[in-house]
């Protein structure tokens, strides 16, 4: 495991599920790991879009809505082994449920902070692992 | 298509979050399962054939050893999809396993009494997955036993 790697289950960035998701990748999914997170990334940016839309909401804000888009996120950050943004979830879910506006723009606030974070972690970690194939290639000769 | 081949088992998967039917789907093929992964309950009725009228049930060519399925789902859920296949002539001895992503007992109970084989907390390792062989073993066996003469 690399330095970088390491670092972001020390953090509580990342979790066991995370080694989970690269044991899964092999020479017949070689890019596994990076076609769901950036899968995850389209899907997250777009419900962090939604939930603060509905937070922006003057009148009545759509707080069983706000549960769903909810729910979304934590699932899929959940499967990724993206383990502070899960709770981070937890903690907006239990906002909403109480109706605590405030809370919920708190959360959402630390939501968007712990997302942008987890994004450009990942997008490090996977220059370095390029990097390193990259690496591996010139030393290395092809073998079959 | 919905063929099975020779050895190995076909698993049906529904999940309506993306990542989750790609993990899913990942899962089971790195344990030599045939994938096929809808979703929604509605297109996982409609691929075996099970449409809301029951009396237009018909016999298709669609060999499904296991349903996996979420529980949570908009519109038809993973409970009443497994109600569905249990209450159908032609499907109701498929193993269902349901996925959730909520430790909720009584729901767990619910989908066990209904008949689900099992119930797996998402997210979902390799060690659940590797629990369902003897689920499709058992039902293979049973299957060859009730049916002695294949088509």
């Amino acid at each position: 495991m690399n330095r970088l790697l390491s670092f972001l289950f020390h953090q509580g960035v990342l979790d066991e599920q995370f080694l989970q998701l690269q044991q899964l990748q092999d020479e017949t999914s070689p890019n596994f790991v990076s076609e769901v997170v950036n899968i995850y990334f389209h899907e997250s940016e777009k419900l962090l879009r939604n939930l603060r839309a509905l937070l922006m909401e003057r009148e009545l804000m759509d707080y069983k809505k706000m549960g769903i888009d909810l729910n979304q996120l934590m699932g899929s950050s959940s499967s990724i082994g993206a383990k502070r943004v899960t709770n981070v979830c937890v903690a907006f879910r239990v906002a909403t449920e109480q109706n605590n506006r405030v809370g919920c723009f708190r959360a959402l606030e630390m939501l968007e902070h712990e997302y942008c974070y987890l994004k450009n972690k990942l997008h490090e970690l996977f220059q370095i692992e390029q990097q390193r194939d990259l690496a591996a290639g010139v030393r290395y000769p092809v073998q079959n | 298509m919905g063929m099975a081949k020779d050895n190995q088992f076909h698993v049906l998967a529904v999940d309506d979050s993306i990542i989750d039917r790609m993990l899913i789907e990942r899962l089971l093929k790195t344990s030599s399962f045939q994938v096929t992964a809808v979703d929604s309950a509605t297109k996982a009725l409609k691929f075996l054939g099970l449409v809301e009228d029951v009396a237009s049930e018909i016999h298709q060519d669609v060999d499904v050893n296991l349903i996996i399925t979420d529980y949570c789902m908009p519109g038809m859920t993973g409970y009443d999809l497994l109600r569905k296949v249990k209450e159908s002539k032609s499907f109701k001895d498929i193993p269902v396993v349901i996925m959730s992503s909520e430790n909720v007992p009584s729901r767990i109970n619910r989908c066990l009494e209904e008949g689900a084989e099992e119930f797996f907390l998402k997210p979902v390792q390799q060690s659940d997955v590797n629990k369902l062989k003897p689920h499709l073993l058992k039902s293979r066996v049973k299957e060859e036993q009730e049916q002695p003469i294949n088509n």
